[in-house]
């Protein structure tokens, strides 16, 4: 798979990420390395195999339906970098 | 060309449980914002999910009213896109092995009943919601985390009535289920319209518009409206239908392009590492199936079936499970074989007083009960007064709670249905109208409805019409 | 008075019920140390912040106690035992920012599940966290905004990561323990490349609530302390379930120092060849074979066996890791915590641009690398190629520990297949970097429970660590093999010249 500095622009869009001209450059050609390197993976025979995505046996783990106290107002805002009233503010989501 | 539109609905459903589907915040609506929130909604660092199992318990249910396969395994993705609404900006959804998949729902349109494929039911969690200022958006994650169930409809459907007839029969299932309030203007149901347009007999699928930001069932169906006309006026222009997510504004009855250069959704989807799958046991499945009361398209059924109802009768009876279980004690306690008078009753004046209440038909609380009111019909039936007079009983009766004869008696309303004393208002109304009695003589058979109406205003309502009809119309013949 | 930092947490319990002691002296000598050589080490994030701020509550709530005579559980008391907590473990109030700029100032509203049990047993919470590879992305410590941390036994060289704060603070004895975490040996790699105690529990033995996640399939916190009876002692207040954490196992808990009591006469151990291989380092080499003998002398057993799928580990490894850790740090986005790009008019013109410049800023070379690696992984077409490939794999990988227990009790590798290497040495090579945790990552795929334990020094006198690991849950057998050999050796009591 190659790896060019298109599909590293693409994918830094989707984690939206801002990479510097330099950084962009450099990441490319790491990642171009880092893919050569998990491209190996292609050459074992996986036919049959089921994924592991949870490595414990368990399953239906749940909880009772009850209502515990939430944070106080404040407590949720506190580490907010931009507090307007009750809300977390951002600048305008245009959808 | 003639051309079909092709609708498929895509409903999220709030469910009702007390708190959210991975914490133990409250999902009580309208609180102060940001009141209802913990670290785990808020997706602090650190925290991490646990499923309600009520969630569980509800989502299994609405799959199974829906006659939906519930899979034995199934599990949790997370769908990855960025938006303010979402904390974590991950939301734990439900994408390759969803809770069930298959189901269907049958929905009367008219007087016909047509089967709607279900694709999927899955679970997920509510995002936030957002309040956009001039240069600002602000964020409250009080609606964040509550269980949210999305119903996916194959595009079964082919006009606007037929998607508008869905949304009532799923609220109605839901509703029976007891699982969430269905209201749209709250927001704890929303609905996603993929509509396209195919000329009539042709199999292949058209470009679709999403339809968003519909709030109410009839509002869905006016954007339908709109929407399928836009549609046919490019088609028939030789136009093309862009496939783009189109808003309804209801103020100007249309719907609009966002106008957002869209990217190619890549959502990203993996397993939900922080929670272990889920195994429904056939076991479980019996349990919570006992556990399912008579849906709507049974009760529907036995209506028909056991009242001898039209199916369009059926379905105004059926669509709230409190009213219709009223409704039948209603029908049942009436003794005749034909429950038309019952039924009638039932859509008609009773669900007229409801509406004008804002309740249902179960909520008007008839002062003396059910015994009441089939006495009230009966007399109705039997003329001993008449059915406008009834009416105007039941109204006030519902109004100042007084018991339906007892307002009878005081208004003496009673039809008069000795002959004496109508013969002398017959005779009157013989007099003072000579064109009709003319034109009754002359074989103008209605003309005879005319003289019983003069009766009936003479008596104050009061003349039995039918009575007072074989008076005229022996006065007419022998007086010569 | 007594240097009471160099002591164990088990020899200041004894001091402290024998009331030789007060907890108020275990903190003024630790303060006294940090003070004397934290500049050097770096083992502790924001130490400039002071080190007044030792939670007075606790240590009140401590005095209080022992004077009412509230009676103990001697197999959970950790009364007054102050103890180091790696940057990524959130405490309540306490800063908790991954040594990342992006969660610059992040106070968490709440306690981990580890931190809630720490201070129920009374242990006292350090306010100084320990320093880290940014979001544990690392096996050197050398990205955290804070700077490098260095090995105490030669400052020269790195302390191994990503907890290497939390390995270094305790070989240097500015710590009594502490805790750290491990996705793909960061606990375990630093543990043996500073000289001290480091395990990584089975999966779901530990509740990761609170744990602020690297890759929550792979993620462990664990004890790093400066002998086996300490993680023992540890791991009975952290270990246990937790019913805030979907993947914490509903098991009971062992007394874990019972398992010391035990010798190892006819235990079973397996040697996999493929984690001795031609270029292993000769001196790692001779070490762990030294300690193979000790073992042997006491009565074990060992027999080479074959994991076939070792040599697909470190892909893997990085195909999940990084998968997960692109939607586990997608949250820290300027909205509701942390860092958040500003501009003159204190906001930026639209959300995506401060989305994006956020990011762009507030995370480092190495998290915004794995994060890009990571989403690219799940994006569009490449998932069942590289992800669901990923996954196939681990099942393999699983299956090859699976088949070697059914014979054996525990398996016995070196740590790391070098010593501490030097700072900057591996930073501009990232795959090389990646092929340091190539003998730790296979039991975090598994979900097996393995420990690092110190068992001799290299002629440069960095010290090399002997890798212990078990079948699911039994934690136990990692401790009385382990114990056995720490009995009759003297390394763990070795100390780093400072």
């Amino acid at each position: 798979m190659a790896i060019d500095e298109g599909v590293v622009k693409h994918v830094a869009h989707l984690a939206r990420i801002e990479l510097q001209p330099g950084e962009l450059e450099k990441l490319s050609r790491q990642l171009q390395s880092i893919v050569d390197f998990i491209d190996k993976l292609k050459k074992l025979n996986i036919e049959g195999v089921e994924p592991t995505s949870h490595i414990l046996p368990i399953s239906n783990v749940l909880r009772p339906d009850e209502t515990r106290e939430s944070l106080s107002t404040d407590m949720a805002l506190m580490n907010a970098p931009c507090r307007k009233g009750n809300f977390f503010s951002v600048p305008k989501a245009i959808e | 060309m003639e051309y079909e539109p092709v609708i498929g609905l895509e409903v999220h459903v709030q469910l009702k449980t007390k708190s959210k589907a991975f914490c133990g915040c409250s999902t009580e609506f309208g609180k102060e914002p940001n009141s209802q929130v913990c670290p785990v909604c808020l997706g602090f660092p650190g925290s991490l999910p646990v499923l309600n199992r009520v969630f569980l318990d509800y989502a299994i249910k609405v799959a199974l009213a829906l006659n939906c396969t519930v899979q034995e395994k199934h599990k949790f993705d997370r769908k990855n896109y960025f938006y303010p609404d979402l904390p974590k900006n991950y939301q734990i959804s439900q994408y390759d092995l969803p809770l069930s998949k298959k189901g269907y729902l049958d929905i009367v349109v008219g007087d016909k009943t047509k089967r709607v494929g279900i694709n999927r039911v899955h679970m997920e969690e509510d995002a936030g919601k957002l309040i956009h200022e001039e240069d600002t958006s602000l964020v409250d994650f009080n609606r964040t985390g509550i269980p949210l169930l999305e119903i996916v409809s194959e595009p079964d459907m082919n006009s606007p009535e037929e998607a508008y007839e869905y949304l009532t029969f799923l609220k109605s299932v839901l509703g029976y289920l007891d699982v969430s309030d269905c209201d749209m203007e709250k927001g704890s149901l929303r609905c996603d319209v993929n509509v396209s347009l195919r000329p009539k007999g042709v199999l292949a699928l058209g470009v679709k518009a999403e339809l968003k930001n519909m709030n109410s069932f009839k509002g869905t169906k006016d954007a339908l409206v709109f929407e399928i006309r836009r549609q046919e006026e490019i088609l028939r222009e030789g136009g093309k239908v862009i496939q783009e997510t189109r808003l309804w504004d209801a103020k100007l009855s249309e719907t609009f392009s966002m106008r957002v250069k869209e990217e190619a959704k890549d959502y990203r989807y993996f397993p939900e590492p922080d929670l272990a799958p889920f195994i429904i046991s056939a076991q479980k499945l019996e349990e919570i199936k006992k556990n399912i009361p008579e849906l709507p398209r049974q009760k529907l059924e036995r209506f028909v079936k056991d009242f001898c109802l039209s199916e369009g009768s059926a379905k105004i009876l059926v669509g709230i499970k409190k009213d219709a279980d009223y409704a039948q004690s209603c029908i049942e306690s009436w003794e005749g074989k034909d429950k038309k008078p019952v039924v009638n009753w039932l859509i008609g004046p009773l669900l007229f007083e409801a509406n004008k209440r804002k309740c249902g038909i179960s909520d008007l609380n008839i002062p003396g009960g059910n015994i009441e009111l089939i006495n009230l019909i009966k007399s109705a039936e039997e003329a001993k007064i008449s059915n406008l007079a009834a009416k105007g009983v039941l109204s006030e009766s519902l109004d100042t709670a007084k018991l339906a004869r007892e307002i009878i008696l005081e208004k003496n309303l009673y039809q008069v249905s000795d002959t004496e004393s109508l013969d002398k208002i017959a005779e009157e109304i013989i007099k003072g109208n000579p064109k009709s009695v003319m034109d009754y003589k002359q074989g103008k058979a209605n003309a005879i409805m005319f003289l019983v109406g003069q009766m009936m205003k003479k008596s104050n309502g009061k003349a039995n019409p039918i009575v007072a009809r074989d008076i005229l119309k022996k006065m007419l013949t022998d007086g010569g | 008075m007594m240097e009471l930092n160099k002591l164990t947490a088990h020899e200041l319990i004894e001091k402290l019920s024998r009331e030789e002691i007060t907890s108020d002296q275990i903190v003024s000598c630790l303060n006294k140390r940090i003070n004397a050589i934290d500049s050097e080490v770096k083992a502790y994030a924001r130490v400039e912040d002071g080190l007044t701020s030792w939670p007075v509550n606790q240590l009140a709530s401590y005095n209080n106690n022992r004077q009412t005579g509230k009676p103990a559980n001697r197999q959970t008391d950790l009364q007054g035992i102050p103890i180091s907590i790696k940057d990524n473990i959130c405490a309540d109030g306490l800063n908790t920012e991954c040594c990342s700029k992006i969660l610059e100032g992040f106070k968490p509203p709440y306690d981990a599940t580890v931190i809630k049990r720490l201070k129920e047993a009374g242990a006292i919470i350090s306010p100084l966290k320990t320093n880290m590879d940014e979001f544990a992305f690392g096996s050197s410590t050398e990205n955290s905004c804070f700077g490098s941390t260095r090995n105490p036994w030669n400052l020269e060289c790195v302390p191994g990561g990503s907890s290497g704060g939390s390995a270094a603070c305790v070989a240097a004895d500015e710590a009594i323990w502490a805790l750290g975490s491990d996705t793909g040996g960061s606990i375990r790699q630093p543990a043996s490349f500073c000289g001290v105690v480091g395990l990584k529990p089975t999966y779901g033995r530990v509740s990761r609530y609170g744990l602020i996640a690297f890759a929550s399939s792979l993620d462990q916190i664990g004890p790093i302390t400066k002998d086996i009876r300490d993680s023992a002692l540890l791991m009975n207040v952290i270990a246990g379930h937790d019913p805030n954490d979907s993947t914490s196992v509903n098991i009971d808990i062992p007394d874990y120092t019972k398992s010391l009591e035990m010798d190892i006469k006819g235990i079973k151990i397996a040697l996999p060849k493929e984690y001795f291989p031609e270029g292993l380092d000769p001196e790692v080499k001779d070490i762990i074979n030294e300690a193979i003998n000790k073992l042997k002398s006491q009565g074990a057993s060992f027999e080479n066996v074959s994991l076939p799928h070792t040599e697909y580990a470190v892909e893997v490894y990085y195909i999940i890791a990084t998968a997960e850790a692109s939607s586990n740090l997608a949250r820290f986005d300027g909205v509701q915590y942390g860092f958040r790009v500003q501009d003159a008019r204190n906001k930026t013109r639209n959300l995506i641009e401060m989305y994006k410049k956020t990011r762009g800023e507030g995370f480092g070379e190495e998290a915004k690398r794995r994060i890009i690696l990571g989403t690219f992984i799940l994006s569009h077409g490449y998932y069942d190629a590289y992800y669901l490939r990923a996954l196939k794999v681990r099942t393999l990988i699983k299956q090859d520990f699976d088949h070697v227990f059914k014979g054996f009790d525990c398996i016995v590798t070196p740590t790391s297949p070098t010593p501490a290497f030097k700072i900057g040495e591996k930073v501009e090579d990232p795959l090389k970097m990646y092929l340091s945790d190539i003998y730790t990552i296979s039991a975090n795929l598994s979900g097996i429970p393995a420990i690092s334990i110190p068992c001799g020094f290299t002629k440069k006198g960095l010290p090399v660590g002997l890798q212990i690991l078990a079948k699911p849950f039994n934690e136990e057998m990692l401790f009385r093999v382990a114990y056995a050999y720490e009995q009759s050796t003297e390394w763990h009591k070795m100390k780093p010249k400072l």
